[in-house]
């Protein structure tokens, strides 16, 4: 894939500004949902998804505030790198390393839409290589399966940023509510086998977060 | 919540500078995050790491010492070390022989200790590992994340700890780890649910009159929930959901553990329950050990977990050992 190397004329581009904006807005909405994603981690977990994404991602802001990103991915390689160390639990390598795949695809001062799907689709490349769990195993990738598959299905037809932001959005949390009925086969809920039939997955919860923050990152002009 | 803590963001933290002032035979690194013994690697040994969340102890620190672990890695209360504090144990217990990382069988275990491993052979050191996995309670199917790793883990840094000390090479050392834990099942029966420090309010809630049974560690739920019932009875649950699993015979290595809320006298009566129920069946307990070992924070209730013993692995249990939570021989 080849991408120009200047900003496009309309704007319509992820630059290292948003990328670092990105990651913040993740904070910020970790931070308001901290109680919610522990409360739902202790119904099927062990009551710590909450803290462990506020821990993570209050370490990648400060993170990434403190550098000069000359790519858009660095800021979020960075992000990343920080959550590997800083989260522990499944969450903390399969965002860490899904923040450091969409990184490492976006090499580059600024990123279109079609270059920003192609990163997308590294991190849950990255996200399912390290737990593999399929969809309809009640993980997060209930949640960024279909996002991505409605980032794609837009940027495939022309749309723009934030638009194919808002559709991912609203896809990850369509497969967010999804989780409810479903019996979960990875991680620590599947322990629970039928008994986890009935409640949310923290983690498609937490992913339909991050996709709502890069829609309002890119909406947002 | 009622805990004798200072902050809930601090637990850890502060139990750390506790154990660094309690025992002088370990040091903690306080930024690394690591507990290992005072002395520094044995150089020739096979340097044996465990961790996982805190909220277990004594496991893993308590486990650190002469004739068992070289280093113990806490997480945060119930959630995994990071990949960077495993590999700066690995690192400094390294004495040339390799290292053996023991992990329990849960994801976020599992895929922190990988990616350390991943780190440590990048540094040039040699690491195998061996997966816990002995609670009858979850069934391993595709339909799991498989076994939890539970009581069997003591057995297993012990086993290992002590064949590491008597010069067994890396590859010796993850065998017979890896044998007893191919030999020993636990299953577990809680009474109350614990509260993490962070959350504030309990794990699960359960009546009066209920039990979980095939609970785990973290204060996730169990199996099932069942009706309070005699120690007698919940240990018939316990050994007849084991025993289906892993036919018991001959010699067994038992142990009674309490999840941290349950008193001594109570463990007891489990194993008068447990050494009457394994009689019944002709299986001899040789070895035991009653007490509190893998806790979950203020849980009442207890796992137990059995171990088919050899002439060789009761000879390496019985090997010395001195370590803040097990000692003797020596
Ligand atoms: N193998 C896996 N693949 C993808 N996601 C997983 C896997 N295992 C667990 N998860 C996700 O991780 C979330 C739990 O994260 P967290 O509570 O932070 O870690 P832990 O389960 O170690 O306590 C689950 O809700 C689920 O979405
Ligand atoms: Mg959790």
């Amino acid at each position: 894939m080849t991408t120009s190397p200047v900003p496009t004329m309309n704007g319509d581009s992820v630059d290292t500004d948003r990328a670092r904006t990105w990651v913040q807005a993740i904070a910020a909405a970790v931070d308001q949902h901290k109680d919610h994603l522990t409360q739902l981690d202790s119904a099927i977990g062990d009551a710590d998804h909450g803290t462990n994404m506020h821990r993570g991602f209050s370490a990648a802001t400060t993170a990434v505030a403190a550098m000069e990103p000359d790519t858009v991915g660095a800021a979020l390689i960075t992000a990343g790198t920080t959550l590997i160390s800083t989260v522990g639990g499944a969450s903390g390598p399969l965002y860490g390393g899904a923040f450091r795949a969409i990184g490492k695809a976006l090499d580059t001062p600024t990123a279109g839409t079609q270059q920003l799907a192609a990163a997308l689709a590294a991190g849950l490349a990255s996200i399912q290589k390290l737990g593999a769990a399929a969809p309809g195993d009640k993980t997060m990738i209930d949640a960024y399966a279909p996002a991505l598959a409605a980032f794609q299905q837009q940027a495939g037809a022309g749309a723009d940023l934030a638009a194919a932001a808002t559709a991912a959005a609203d896809a990850a949390e369509v497969g967010m509510r999804s989780t409810t009925p479903m019996q979960a086969r990875k991680g620590r809920a599947s322990y629970l086998g039928a008994r986890s039939i009935g409640h949310q997955d923290p983690g498609a919860t937490s992913t339909a977060l991050v996709f709502r923050a890069l829609a309002e990152t890119l909406g947002a002009r | 919540m009622k805990k004798l803590i200072n902050s809930p963001d601090e637990v850890l933290a502060d139990s750390l500078v506790g154990v660094a002032a309690a025992h002088p035979s370990l040091t903690v690194n306080s930024s690394d995050r690591y507990i290992a013994r005072a002395g520094g690697p044995t150089p020739g040994k096979v340097g044996l790491v465990s961790g996982g969340g805190s909220g277990h102890e004594p496991l893993h620190g308590g486990f650190v010492g002469y004739g068992m672990l070289d280093a113990a890695c806490p997480g945060e209360v119930f959630t995994s070390p990071v990949p960077d504090q495993i590999l700066a144990a690995t690192r400094a217990v390294d004495g040339g022989a390799g290292v053996l990382h023991i992990v329990k069988n849960y994801t976020g275990d599992v895929l922190n200790f990988q990616m350390a491993a991943e780190l440590a052979a990048d540094d040039g050191v040699r690491v195998e590992g061996v997966v816990v996995n002995d609670d009858v309670a979850v069934e391993n199917s595709t339909w799991t994340a498989g076994r939890r790793g539970t009581g069997a883990t003591v057995f297993v840094e012990k086993i290992a700890g002590a064949a590491a000390e008597l010069g067994a090479d890396l590859g010796t050392t993850a065998a017979l780890g890896q044998a007893v834990n191919d030999r020993s099942r636990s299953f577990g029966v809680a009474l109350t649910p614990c509260t993490v420090p962070a959350s504030g309010k309990p794990g699960f809630e359960l009546g009066e009159d209920e039990v979980e049974l095939g609970v785990g560690i973290h204060g996730e739920p169990g199996r099932a929930r069942g009706r309070l019932a005699s120690a007698r009875e919940l240990v018939g649950v316990a050994l007849d959901a084991i025993h289906a699993d892993m036919p018991l015979s001959g010699e067994v290595l038992v142990m009674v553990n309490g999840l941290g809320g349950t008193p001594l006298i109570e463990l007891y009566v489990v194993y008068a329950a447990v050494a009457e129920w394994l009689a019944g069946h002709r299986v001899w307990i040789t070895r035991n050990l009653v007490g509190n070992y893998v806790t979950s924070l203020e849980m009442a209730g207890c796992t137990i977990t059995v171990c088919r013993l050899t002439p060789q692995l009761t000879h390496l249990w019985d090997a010395p050992v001195v370590t803040p939570a097990l000692r003797w021989g020596r």
